[in-house]
């Protein structure tokens, strides 16, 4: 009998929205998801892989740049180039860059100012593991919490980016348009969430787990962690097809 | 010997400094005058003497900073006793 995807949340000393993400996958969403401490070297039996939000180590020396040399993210390293899912969230995208599994860096907001709101994202990329139940284009609401957010990367890199479709996600107006005043943090292309080639690692600086829920005032969140399962599931029964 | 240095770290030109800025705006508050600010951060390190630079120029790329978005320059200081 094939067996439901499994998610598991990453906890670094200092992250503060593992639980969020736990109670998501696992009380509304109905996933088996469970909390992985960053000592853990093991991530077999996990489909997919959550590093949370939060200042995992204080955000000393850089965002994210102790929790990138932590045994988990070494597993997460392995994890990845087998082809398992992997969402880094706000600090868990701040840990994907330093950890070199994503191009570019997050820099200090334009403004050195901490921004927590709402803001509206176009999903670039609708046919990702992570995006496949949004529309292409389609404008949705995500809450941003963060410093250090603004996207950089030397123009080479920006446009290889472009032209391989990584960028999945950008800030821009109620409207669709990248106008200045709808990117909040000065990211370069307005990127606030960017896959790598193989389309299995994806990190982003809103807060899907934050708005999956209709009491917390949108639910455009929802959709990421529904596209990843059902991804994975479709995974799974091709393969259990083919073994037959 | 041990050899004591000091690394200097700084934004490279072109990622926006948006602390320098901040800096900035507060001192043309006071009235007071830079024409540029840049706000960085420094380490001072001690380590064996034999391959000093090597050894610092390695600490300084693979974890003390972001080649992609840093700069570091390294200042020797004084060489100290192995305890």
């Amino acid at each position: 009998m094939m067996r439901d995807p499994r998610f598991a949340v990453v906890v670094f000393p200092g992250s503060n929205c593992d639980r969020d993400c736990l109670h998501v996958l696992r009380d509304v969403l109905g996933y088996p998801a469970e909390f992985v401490w960053h000592e853990e070297e093991d991530l077999s039996g996990f489909d997919a892989v959550v590093l949370p939000g939060g200042f995992s180590y204080g955000d000393y020396l850089r965002p994210g740049a102790v929790a990138a040399t932590s045994p988990v993210v070494r597993a997460v390293r392995r994890f990845a180039g087998a082809g398992g899912l992997v969402v880094g969230i706000c600090n868990g995208f701040q840990v994907l860059l330093e950890a070199g599994l994503l191009p570019g860096a997050l820099v200090r907001n334009r403004g050195a100012t901490f921004r927590c709101e709402w803001t509206t994202l176009r999903v670039e990329r609708a046919d990702t593991p992570f995006t496949s139940l949004y529309a292409p284009g389609e404008v949705v609401r995500m809450p941003i919490a963060h410093g250090d957010g603004r996207y950089h990367a030397p123009p080479e890199v920006l446009e290889e980016l472009e032209q391989r479709g990584q960028v999945v996600f950008r800030y821009v107006d109620r409207d669709g348009r990248t106008t200045p005043e709808a990117n909040p943090n000065g990211s370069l292309h307005h990127i606030a969430g960017l896959a790598n080639r193989e389309g299995n690692v994806l990190g982003l600086m809103p807060h899907p787990e934050r708005c999956s829920e209709a009491v917390l005032g949108g639910q455009d969140g929802r959709r990421l962690f529904e596209s990843m399962y059902r991804w994975l599931r479709d995974r799974a029964l091709l393969a259990a097809g083919r073994t037959r | 010997m041990n050899k004591r240095v000091r690394v200097v770290v700084f934004l490279k030109p072109g990622v926006l400094d948006a602390q320098g800025q901040a800096v900035q705006t507060g001192l043309r508050a006071l009235g007071l005058e830079a024409s540029e600010v840049r706000v960085g951060k420094a380490f001072e390190l001690t380590v064996p003497e034999e391959r000093w630079r090597e050894r610092v120029r390695e600490l300084c790329e693979r974890f003390l900073t972001n080649p992609l978005i840093e700069d570091y320059e390294v200042y020797e200081r004084e060489e100290v006793p192995t305890p």
